[in-house]
């Protein structure tokens, strides 16, 4: 089953801001050849858009776990939760 | 700034007992919670252990809850192939039950009831964003709302795994992709019977299948499958290190599970209802952050109490926030909320199973770290000699035992062998 389809069936109340900053895209295009965040993200958040040169970050259909943070190794993800009674809002959980 | 006696952050497993905990004492007691109530936010695989719930006599007849568990399974997977160990009892499906099956979203709910029938208040859809600070001493908590800080006495932390204000106030590191495992999950739903008749269950009953080695490409986690009432919940989580350094990315892991032959005949005919993910806190004994400080008590995820081995997160969220909200009360009660008097915190939960279990398991993350080729190379290895031994060619059986011996000592020399079955004793035992 393809990850967009499994998106879709996820409940969100997306805000009009993004909880999700890229620190500096500098380090994104200068000094991170291998871009993991566009794997690791179980939502696949992040993506390298090629013409813009830059990670382009589809916040809405963030999952909230955190990993991004934590994964990208120079630290340039900016992620905290999206203000309260945003964000994904699990049905089942 | 209305004052309560008690804040707890975060409406999670931990979080809820500690506010009923801290309430049934008698303290003005309030949560806040960030999703539209509590629940929306919460993942977890889905196995809930009985005895903490027990705070709430005979929870089960009205809690919401899945499936009693009366089977587990063990499987490891190598390629196409499997190999099952599993324990049945089935008075577990009875009083005063073992574990059960639940759905985080309708349980953490009712507890939220509970919670509230014991005096607590609930705000939803507000995200704390720092605590409040008078010189070193917390007196209470910043929210996202306008005029938005509140005043405590004691604040308790239960901001699940992110533990951004345990950081924030100097308690925990800040996580790292080695303390952390990624987990995706499914719920995929499926007629009672089919689930009965494939997981051979009495009416109601449950079983729950935790599967090593290929289920996660051989990296240090674990794939499950629970049964819940009319779905299963198929997962798989994988430390954050490796799954970066190969390259995978969780939905191809949950599909790869899927995928493989046992996996698939199981969950035939079912239907994606959700697609779910969450972080598990894998640190262990050795990144348990500071527990206490004057004024506040970090429980649950943020303070990375758990036993993946058991799986005994939530299990280990409720006692500690039960734990908590006593030693809250007792301490505003005495009138004595210092740093030493909320040590007593931490002194409990090391005289109670919680710590003593993290404690024992205390080398299991390293050991699995250091060793990378165990969940890849053990059930290739075990999955080998089974064929070689199973398979009827004609072949002498004392010659089939001679090449199995052979093969095994292939794969991994003989002082392998022994500092693996050591490291394993070690971490285990």
């Amino acid at each position: 089953m393809k990850l967009d389809d499994k998106l879709f069936l996820i409940r969100f109340n997306t805000d009009k801001l993004s909880h999700i900053k890229i620190a500096d895209p500098q380090v994104c295009l200068m000094q991170c050849k291998d871009k993991p965040c566009t794997r690791f993200c179980p939502s696949h958040v992040y993506d390298w858009d090629e013409e813009e040169k830059r990670i382009s970050v589809g916040y809405e259909g963030c999952l909230e776990c955190g990993t991004c943070r934590i994964g990208c190794p120079y630290g340039n993800i900016d992620w905290h939760y999206p203000r309260g009674g945003f964000g994904v809002s699990w049905k089942n959980g | 700034m209305q004052d309560f006696d008690v804040i707890v952050i975060g409406g999670g497993p931990a979080g809820l007992s500690a506010a009923i905990s801290a309430a049934n004492a008698g303290m003005k007691t309030i949560v806040i919670e960030r999703g539209d109530y509590p629940g929306t936010k919460n993942v977890m695989g889905g196995i809930l252990y009985t005895t903490p719930t027990a705070m709430v006599p005979e929870f089960w007849q009205e809690a919401p809850l899945e499936r009693p568990i009366i089977e587990q399974r063990i499987a490891m997977l190598s390629g196409e192939q499997s190999i099952m160990a599993g324990y049945r009892e089935p008075e577990w499906a009875q009083e005063p039950y073992n574990a059960h099956s639940v759905f985080r979203v309708p349980f953490d709910r009712w507890l939220a009831k509970q919670a509230e029938k014991a005096g607590v208040m609930i705000v939803t859809e507000t995200l704390v964003e720092d605590l409040l600070y008078d010189g070193e001493d917390i007196i209470g908590v910043r929210t996202g709302r306008d005029e938005g800080d509140l005043g405590a006495k004691v604040v308790i932390l239960a901001e699940g795994v992110n533990n951004f204000l345990a950081v924030k106030a100097g308690l925990a590191k800040p996580l790292r992709a080695e303390t952390v495992a990624v987990t995706v999950k499914e719920v995929i739903s499926l007629p009672k019977e089919k689930i009965e008749d494939r997981f051979c269950l009495e009416e109601g009953q449950g079983a729950t299948i935790e599967l090593y080695g290929d289920s996660t490409a051989g990296m240090m986690g674990v794939g499950f499958i629970y049964t819940n009432k009319e779905s299963i919940s198929l997962g798989v989580g994988a430390l954050l290190r490796p799954l970066i350094h190969e390259e995978w990315t969780p939905n191809d892991l949950i599909e790869n599970l899927k995928a493989k032959p046992y996996v698939k005949r199981l969950l035939q005919g079912g239907e994606t209802k959700e697609y779910l993910a969450h972080l598990i806190p894998e640190g262990g004994y050795a990144n348990v952050p500071k527990l206490y400080r004057q004024g506040l008590l970090v429980v649950g995820d943020t303070a990375m109490l758990m036993n993946s081995f058991n799986r005994e997160g939530s299990n280990f969220a409720m006692i500690s926030g039960k734990i908590a909200g006593e030693v809250a009360a007792e301490n505003i009660q005495n009138g004595d909320i210092s740093h030493n008097a909320m040590a007593v915190y931490e002194n409990r939960l090391k005289d109670s199973f919680i710590m003593q279990d993290m404690h024992h398991y205390r080398h299991m993350a390293k050991f699995f770290e250091d060793n990378p080729h165990l969940l890849k190379m053990y059930p290739e290895v075990v999955s080998k000699a089974m064929k070689m031994y199973l398979t009827v060619d004609g072949v002498p059986k004392k010659k089939h035992q001679k090449d199995i011996m052979k093969m095994v000592f292939e794969n991994r020399s003989k002082r392998g062998l022994i500092k693996d079955a050591y490291g394993a004793w070690r971490a285990l035992l």
